[in-house]
């Protein structure tokens, strides 16, 4: 391809070579570079158009449309979709009152990643630490029984969740046969369980980046920072802490978006009551037969992640002040 | 080279001793267990500019961790200013470490980086501002000190590193092949720099090089190390002109080896010449030993050997500028080097290869050497 359009370009300038103005080459040069990088990058536009600008398109569409009967939409505008996002109809008056019950869904949902990330971050950081201070031929073992999870179906581990702390399951069963307590616990179907199988099911994607950061972290600096009196927690905060800060960044955004749309964990766990966002979005093309608000939601859910990728960012960019 | 001429300390050697490394050992377990340093004793005295020198993996580096602290000693006891501090952690100890690599913060300024012992010490604001301004002073390092210790050069990011380790006021530094990554001109310029420093400061400095001319021009003085040993200990001149054992001799400057027989303090080479008196190091008796020659303390001139000359033909004539190097085969088929300096009256240029020629020692060139 860079042949077929090169020649042709070029051709202006080529019959008096000696005429032209210094740029001139370079810039015909540049102009014919730039065509064959549109033409080369043309199939993953049309990919990209196709199966990621489409799908939106629609669902931008349905979202001002009326629900169906039965599902589906019928072509008639309206931004009830996107009202009923935060407030919802009076049965009898008609007057709009904020609707509770989303509310409250986008609230555990934001609450319960924010705690899974946190909780991914306790026990991730000193999991990557181990396997980074490990010596060099050892850490591929460990950071495969990391991923190890990854192979096996979310839902079975989602139910394996579900053996170990059902009233019931492995934990209870422990917990009683010691002595510690005479009733079963209730953890199924609450936010507990929700968080805890979310822990679980993220914590490897908290772990890799923040390895990748510990593993290039420059040890000496840590020696450095002893050297010059910093106790080991000192020497943690102001050295460490920033020097892996990108990698626990990484892991955040790794963790938190997947969360805040999860769908299958609290599906299991959370049973029908504790619903989170992804669970609410399916509810709206399932039994609800609302897509329109199906698809707000969805949009919804975008703008929260897109507002906390660029918190993300913003976190990552800001630099250590100097202040002597 | 004028600094060699500095005088060292006047100390009583017995009472005053900043660091005393008493009979370290320090070992590695493993598969393939590693004895970095074995049985290890020295003593430092306060304002020495005392240097380990040794080739790579003579535990010289080993050594010098095991002081800052970030090695414990298997076995032996290190003592600063008469107290135990071996169990103690690096950020309880007033000594700095200069490293290798620098190992500067990337993610705070130059200023922050000074300041951060100060800050660690919990010195007050004021101070710690003042003793910065200071200390970018004494390195010249004023104007660049807001930037990142990212967009300086490698000379400037050792002068950081210098300040950063001397803002505390330590009572002893260590550095840790500080000028390797420098080139060939700022590694002269940072010597000097360094003795001004230590001058300044009136710091215990602890200096690790492989170098040996580095080590000859800035220490008071210098330990030999080798395979976790120290083998000689001593002023430049005295590990230059009087090595005790042949592999100091070979790892500082260049040496000549000559067999040689030794009764009642005298030597008579193997391939000739004359008697050298010569004191023997201790535990080296009557009977064969091996001498050391530096090249230039030999001098040669065309012709046959006569009298304390030594017969020798001449194998190659090297010129180098201010000097010109002469290698010779004697008699016993010893290869000699010798080396003189260039002047407008002798600049090597009669010296012929294959010619005969007569090589003459001047007395007092020879030293004995342990084996």
């Amino acid at each position: 391809m860079t042949q077929s359009a090169s020649p042709s370009d070029k051709a202006p300038s080529t019959p008096a070579p000696t005429g032209i103005t210094p740029g001139e080459l370079e810039r015909d040069l540049e102009r014919a570079d730039n065509k064959t990088r549109w033409l080369l990058s043309l199939p993953a536009i049309a990919i990209i158009a196709l199966f990621a600008a489409g799908p939106l398109l629609v669902m931008v569409v349905y979202s001002f449309l009326t629900p169906g009967d039965y599902g589906n939409v019928k072509w008639q505008f309206s931004t009830e979709g996107w009202t009923n996002v935060l407030m919802q109809r009076d049965i009898f008056d008609d007057t709009l009152v904020w609707a509770d019950a989303h509310l409250s869904i986008f609230w555990r949902s934001l609450s319960l990643s924010l705690i899974t990330t946190l909780l991914t971050l306790i026990f991730g950081l000193p999991t990557a630490w181990f396997i980074a201070t490990r010596p060099p031929g050892k850490r591929e073992f460990w950071l495969f029984l990391v991923t190890v999870p990854f192979w096996t179906n979310l839902l079975v581990r989602t139910i394996a969740i579900q053996e170990l702390i059902r009233a019931e399951g492995v934990i209870n069963n422990v917990l009683r046969f010691l002595g510690i307590i005479d009733e079963p616990i209730q953890m199924m179907f609450t936010d507990f369980a929700i968080g805890f199988g979310m822990t679980y099911v993220y914590l490897p994607l908290m772990v890799l980046p923040v390895y990748a950061a510990v593993d290039k972290l420059d040890f000496r600096l840590v020696e450095a920072a002893h050297d010059l009196y910093a106790s080991r927690w000192v020497a943690f905060r102001r050295v460490i802490l920033p020097m892996i800060k990108p990698g626990i960044i990484a892991g955040s955004i790794l963790v938190f978006i997947p969360c805040l749309g999860a769908y299958v964990t609290p599906r299991v766990l959370g049973g029908g009551k504790n619903l989170m966002f992804g669970n609410l979005i399916e509810l709206q093309f399932g039994a609800g037969r609302n897509w329109p608000l199906g698809a707000a939601l969805s949009f919804t859910l975008m703008a929260i992640v897109m507002v906390a990728l660029i918190y993300y960012v913003r976190l990552t960019s800001r630099e250590e002040k100097t202040d002597v | 080279m004028q600094h060699q001429a500095q005088t060292m300390p006047a100390t009583d050697p017995a009472a005053d001793v900043a660091i005393d490394v008493d009979r370290i050992s320090k070992i590695f377990p493993g598969e393939d267990e590693v004895r970095a340093l074995d049985d290890v004793s020295v003593a430092i005295r306060p304002n020495e500019f005392f240097t380990l020198l040794g080739p790579s993996g003579c535990g010289k580096t080993t050594l010098l961790r095991v002081i800052a602290g970030f090695e414990p000693p298997t076995m032996g006891a290190l003592r600063l200013n008469g107290q135990d501090i071996s169990r103690l952690p690096p950020n309880r100890r007033p000594i700095n470490t200069v490293f290798q690599n620098y190992a500067l913060f990337p993610h705070m300024s130059v200023a922050n980086n000074i300041a951060f012992g100060l800050e660690m010490l919990g010195k007050p604001k004021a101070e710690i501002r003042d003793t910065v301004e200071k200390m970018l002073q004494l390195v010249q390092m004023e104007h660049l000190k807001t930037r990142r210790t990212s967009e300086i050069s490698g000379g400037q990011q050792q002068r950081v590193a210098l300040a950063r380790a001397l803002a505390p006021q330590p009572e002893v530094l260590l550095l840790d092949e500080p000028l390797s990554a420098l080139d060939l001109k700022l590694r002269k310029e940072m010597q000097i720099e360094l003795k001004r420093l230590q001058h300044e400061t009136g710091i215990t400095f602890i200096f690790v090089t492989h170098d040996q001319e580095e080590a000859l021009t800035m220490s008071d003085r210098i330990a030999v190390m080798s395979a976790g040993k120290i083998l000689q200990v001593g002023s430049p001149r005295d590990i230059y002109e009087r090595p005790a054992e042949r592999f100091v001799a070979n790892f500082i400057g260049e040496s000549n080896f000559l067999d040689a027989e030794l009764s009642a303090g005298t030597v008579r080479l193997k391939a000739g010449g004359t008697l050298f008196a010569a004191t023997p190091p201790a535990g080296v008796g009557d009977g064969a030993v091996s001498v050391l020659v530096r090249p230039e303390h030999g001098q040669v001139r065309m012709g046959v050997a006569s009298g304390d000359e030594l017969p020798a033909t001449i194998d190659n004539v090297v010129y180098s500028g201010d000097a010109t190097s002469v290698h010779l085969r004697l008699a016993t088929g010893e290869l000699f080097k010798a080396k003189t300096a260039n002047s407008p009256t002798q600049d090597g240029s009669g010296l012929e290869k294959g010619a005969e020629a007569a090589l003459s020692i001047a007395p007092g060139a020879i030293t004995v050497l342990r084996d």
